[in-house]
């Protein structure tokens, strides 16, 4: 009956339209529940938490122009002799992925520029998940209960360089598959299952037929299919965590405050993607990227100098480089070491900063959740290592590009090589020292601006003649965020022996703990932040300056 | 405190004592000096008050959308216009495709405009009144984790799974099992490597051909100074197997003064100082291409490893692991040929390598 009476009052247009398919929606989707608590959802304000968006928006950039790109190309590796628009191509044997290329970029109108537009993207969906995981790793956003996001979207950056390589190797040019070729050599350099790997993956010998529609299945379905699923529970997760904030005013470990998704980041989000869009198409407009028509198609005794890989491998290729050519023969058996090692320390070095979450979490022995995000001078020994893995992973991109180093600036590569090899060790050392140092100067002067003030710059002349500096006394939103953070004492492993005078056993990765907790919290690792009585004497009248 | 997980299983010892109370509520003022404020009021832009201000931002947002459908017809309009084969010169890129320009450019401005139209929108008309929104512990209270518990428990013991070992056992031995079908499905990818990567298509009598002019070399097309690249007679571009072959074959011939070849067996193998060595690098595969005439130092371009040609191919710098194979040739009426097929494999190395 009641049934009924809504029915009438609906039909009589008493509930607008979009209530209406909202509610058949509703009935069937449960959106109404979704939309209580995600509709209004708030988010914080901070320019670099548009660096995530970066990437998102340049995914789905790719996967636009990529689904275009396939209504195009042809993944096959069957040879053909050129005789498209092309005129300097006209008679030269290449595969169809290649002429389709060509065609992609000389026959169908706008090809070029969705072909580059999906190159750039993927050069800057690389770049920004990188800046990305630096400014998540450098504010300690990744603790608790964010770990697991971290590892998603380390997960992310690792199949995006992979997808990357696995994209530029397809149109089968002299560079790309040279590439592919250096991928072989890795293959093959895996002990006792290496030639037998190499002759799966390709198909035969190299380069065999397969190699090419193989990629492309890897490239356009398997890994951006693990990508999106990905993509899809990082964000799932920033939503149910909410997403972190810096210290500030109001801002507490229990809220967070920001403006409501509807409608100022419905807004802001969706026209950043077209702002993000808009820039990726004016660089394809006027920045040519990969031409491979300038390259020619592969051929396995043809190479160009200068040969390079997109920068996201530029790391793997500088390991590659600067290693010294070790190899071991025994019992009829080679181990190339002088490539084993390199593709060994590259997974490593990325796992390095995967695992940093747990690591610190264990040291500091920390169970609680953190919304509020640390400044990264307060917490020298994370940055220092966050420097320290910056850098020896520079220093391999240098290494990675140590011909055009040479050849853009007359050095010897050999030195260069040398360079390398040393400051892969030595630089990261250094660069955790310099950072520590750094970042206790700048928690000094953190203390100084709280108990003295900000240097105003303005000069005064006391009535003696002295000269001081007027410094103005901090506001009180300042001297919050300026005092805000924790500084816990190191753990103790307390006396050696028992109240009955028996050795205590103390487990070793306790000691270990106690070490690094010490790095994190000790003496030497922590300016005190000023006590309130400290600031009290000091500002209670007598004359400061 | 600032806990909002509970660390209840947690010994006392580990976790971090506080000097101080960090990121709490806010306390009054009169004991900590360095108190939480809370949020500032509220601050009005020109736009929240002003109208006429609020109508200006109006209009610029209309103007930038406006603006973004101009350009998508001009994208159109260029689509029409401009031949693909069109260059122009613009300063100061230099001579580009005017059909990937246009595009590129109306296309750019066209999704530009909207989004900053969108931006603009909400920072000067949409509401910045900052709101704060309370967060919950992710952690479940204990009386849902106890109920899960048990909720668990008892499923677990309705299924048998723990009392009922065989069923345990043969299914963990099923699941186990039946991936392996999938690999076995795996195994005609490709073939099995058995001697393939151990030779090449040189033997004995097969004619070393010139890769630029595709004629079979005499010694005299060797000069001095000079790096020629070659292949083996018969082995033709058009064939089906082209790559895979010339991956394994493709030569470079260089001329060294016999007596400046310092390695003997490599003189042995060499013919009035033509030396014949693989162009593939023992590093990972690249093709060789960078010769030094003086020293007779050939270069890798992918991995800059280096070898001695006057030396056996020694490896003198750079990652390569061991030296390039030497291929022995003879003459036979005026014209150079292989002697036999590279004593050990070309390429990169690899576990039975030995």
């Amino acid at each position: 009956m009641s049934n009924e009476t809504s029915a009438t009052t609906a039909r009589r247009g008493q509930a607008p339209r979009g209530e209406r398919v909202a509610d058949w929606a509703d009935g069937r989707l449960g959106i109404y529940s979704l939309a209580k608590s995600n509709m209004r959802k708030i988010f914080p304000d901070h320019w670099s938490f548009m660096l995530g968006e970066i990437c998102l928006y340049s995914f789905i950039i790719i996967i636009l122009t990529g689904v275009y790109l396939t209504l195009f190309f042809h993944p096959s590796m069957a040879e053909v002799t050129y005789h498209g628009s092309y005129v300097p191509m006209h008679g030269i044997r290449m595969t169809q992925a290649f002429e389709s290329t060509l065609d992609i970029s000389f026959d169908v109108r706008g090809g070029l520029l969705i072909r580059q537009i999906h190159h750039w993207s993927a050069l800057i969906f690389l770049a920004g998940m990188m800046v990305h995981m630096m400014r998540v790793f450098f504010t300690g956003a990744f603790r608790k209960p964010r770990e697991v996001n971290w590892l998603f979207g380390f997960l992310l950056l690792v199949l995006g360089m992979f997808t990357g390589f696995t994209g530029y190797s397809l149109p089968d040019d002299l560079l790309s598959g040279t590439g592919v070729r250096f991928i072989e050599g890795v293959i093959l350099a895996m002990p006792l299952v290496g030639s037998y790997l190499q002759m799966f993956i390709f198909g035969g010998e190299f380069p065999g037929h397969d190699i090419i529609p193989r990629f492309f299945t890897v490239h356009v379905l398997l890994l951006p299919g693990i990508m999106l699923g990905l993509l899809v529970a990082h964000l799932i997760l920033v939503f149910y965590h909410k997403h972190t904030q810096f210290p500030g005013a109001g801002k507490t470990n229990k809220n967070v405050v920001g403006m409501p998704l509807l409608p100022v980041y419905m807004a802001k989000a969706g026209g950043f993607f077209f702002l993000v869009f808009g820039v990726i198409s004016v660089i394809a407009a006027v920045a040519s990227i990969n031409p491979v028509w300038a390259i020619g198609p592969y051929r396995p005794d043809q190479v160009s100098t200068g040969a390079q890989p997109d920068w996201y491998m530029g790391f793997a290729e500088g390991l590659v480089r600067v290693m010294p050519g070790w190899e071991w023969n025994f019992w009829g058996h080679t181990i190339n070491f002088g490539v084993l090692i390199p593709i060994l320390v590259f997974p490593l070095v990325l796992v390095a900063i995967a695992v940093y979450p747990f690591v610190e979490s264990w040291v500091r022995g920390d169970k609680r959740e953190h919304h509020i995000l640390d400044r990264p001078r307060n917490v020298p020994t994370r940055t220092g290592f966050g420097v320290a893995w910056l850098i020896a992973y520079f220093v391999m991109l240098i290494g990675g590009g140590n011909d055009l180093w040479a050849t853009h600036f007359h050095l010897s590569i050999n030195s260069i090589t040398w360079f390398v090899r040393i400051a892969f060790f030595v630089g990261p050392v250094l660069g955790f020292i310099a950072t520590k140092r750094i970042c206790m100067g700048l928690q000094r002067r953190d203390r100084d601006k709280v108990l003295h003030g900000r240097e105003s710059g303005i000069i005064k002349r006391l009535p003696h003649g002295e000269f001081v500096e007027i410094h103005e006394p901090l506001d009180q939103e300042q001297l919050h965020v300026l005092t805000q953070h924790e500084q816990p004492t190191p753990l103790e492993l307390g006396p050696e022996v028992d109240e009955n005078g028996v050795e205590r056993k103390v487990s070793r990765s306790k000691k270990l703990r106690a070490k690094l907790s010490k790095s994190y919290y000790g003496e030497d690792n922590v300016i005190p932040k000023p006590t309130a009585e400290e600031f009290k004497e000091i500002t209670s009248g007598h004359g400061h300056h | 405190m600032s806990e909002t997980g509970r660390h209840a299983d947690v010994p006392e010892e580990t976790l971090p004592s506080e000097r101080h109370d960090a990121h709490g509520d806010a306390v009054a003022k009169g004991e900590n000096p360095f108190a939480d404020p809370g949020l500032p009021a509220h601050e009005h832009r020109v736009q929240d008050i002003d109208e006429k201000a609020a109508r200006r931002s109006e209009r610029v947002v209309a103007y930038l959308f406006l603006l973004s459908m101009l350009a998508t017809v001009a994208f159109i309009a260029s689509y029409v216009i401009f031949p693909i084969d069109k260059i122009v010169f613009i300063w100061p890129i230099g001579h580009i495709s005017a059909l990937n320009f246009s595009l590129g450019l109306t296309l750019g401005v066209a999704l530009f405009c909207i989004g900053a139209g969108a931006v603009h929108w909400a920072r000067t008309l949409m509401s910045d009144e900052e709101i704060a929104d309370d967060r919950h512990p992710i952690e479940a209270e204990p009386e849902v984790k106890a109920k899960v518990l048990a909720d668990f428990a008892q499923g677990a013991k309705e299924s048998g799974f723990g009392r009922r070992k065989l069923i345990r056992n043969t299914m963990f031995g099923a699941l186990a099992l039946v991936p392996l079908s999938g690999v076995v499905l795996l195994r005609d990818l490709g073939p099995l490597p058995e001697k393939k990567l151990r030779t090449t298509g040189w033997k004995k009598g097969i004619r070393l051909v010139n890769q630029s002019t595709n004629l079979p070399l005499r010694p005299e097309d060797i000069a001095v100074g000079s790096l020629t690249f070659a292949k083996p007679e018969g082995l033709e571009e058009d064939s089906e197997d082209f790559n895979e072959n010339i991956a394994k074959d493709a030569l470079m011939l260089v001329r060294i003064q016999p007596q400046n070849i310092k390695d003997k067996q490599e003189l042995a193998w060499s013919h009035e100082g033509i030396v014949a060595y693989s162009k593939i690098c023992t590093h990972v595969g690249c093709p060789i291409s960078l010769y030094e005439q003086q020293t007779h130092h050939v270069l890798c371009p992918c991995h800059q490893s280096t070898f001695d040609l006057s030396d056996g191919g020694r490896v003198i710098f750079g990652p390569a692991g061991h030296a390039l194979p030497q291929l022995h040739i003879t003459v036979k009426d005026g014209f150079l040929e292989a002697a036999r097929d590279f004593a050990e494999p070309v390429g990169p190395s690899f576990w039975e390598r030995g």
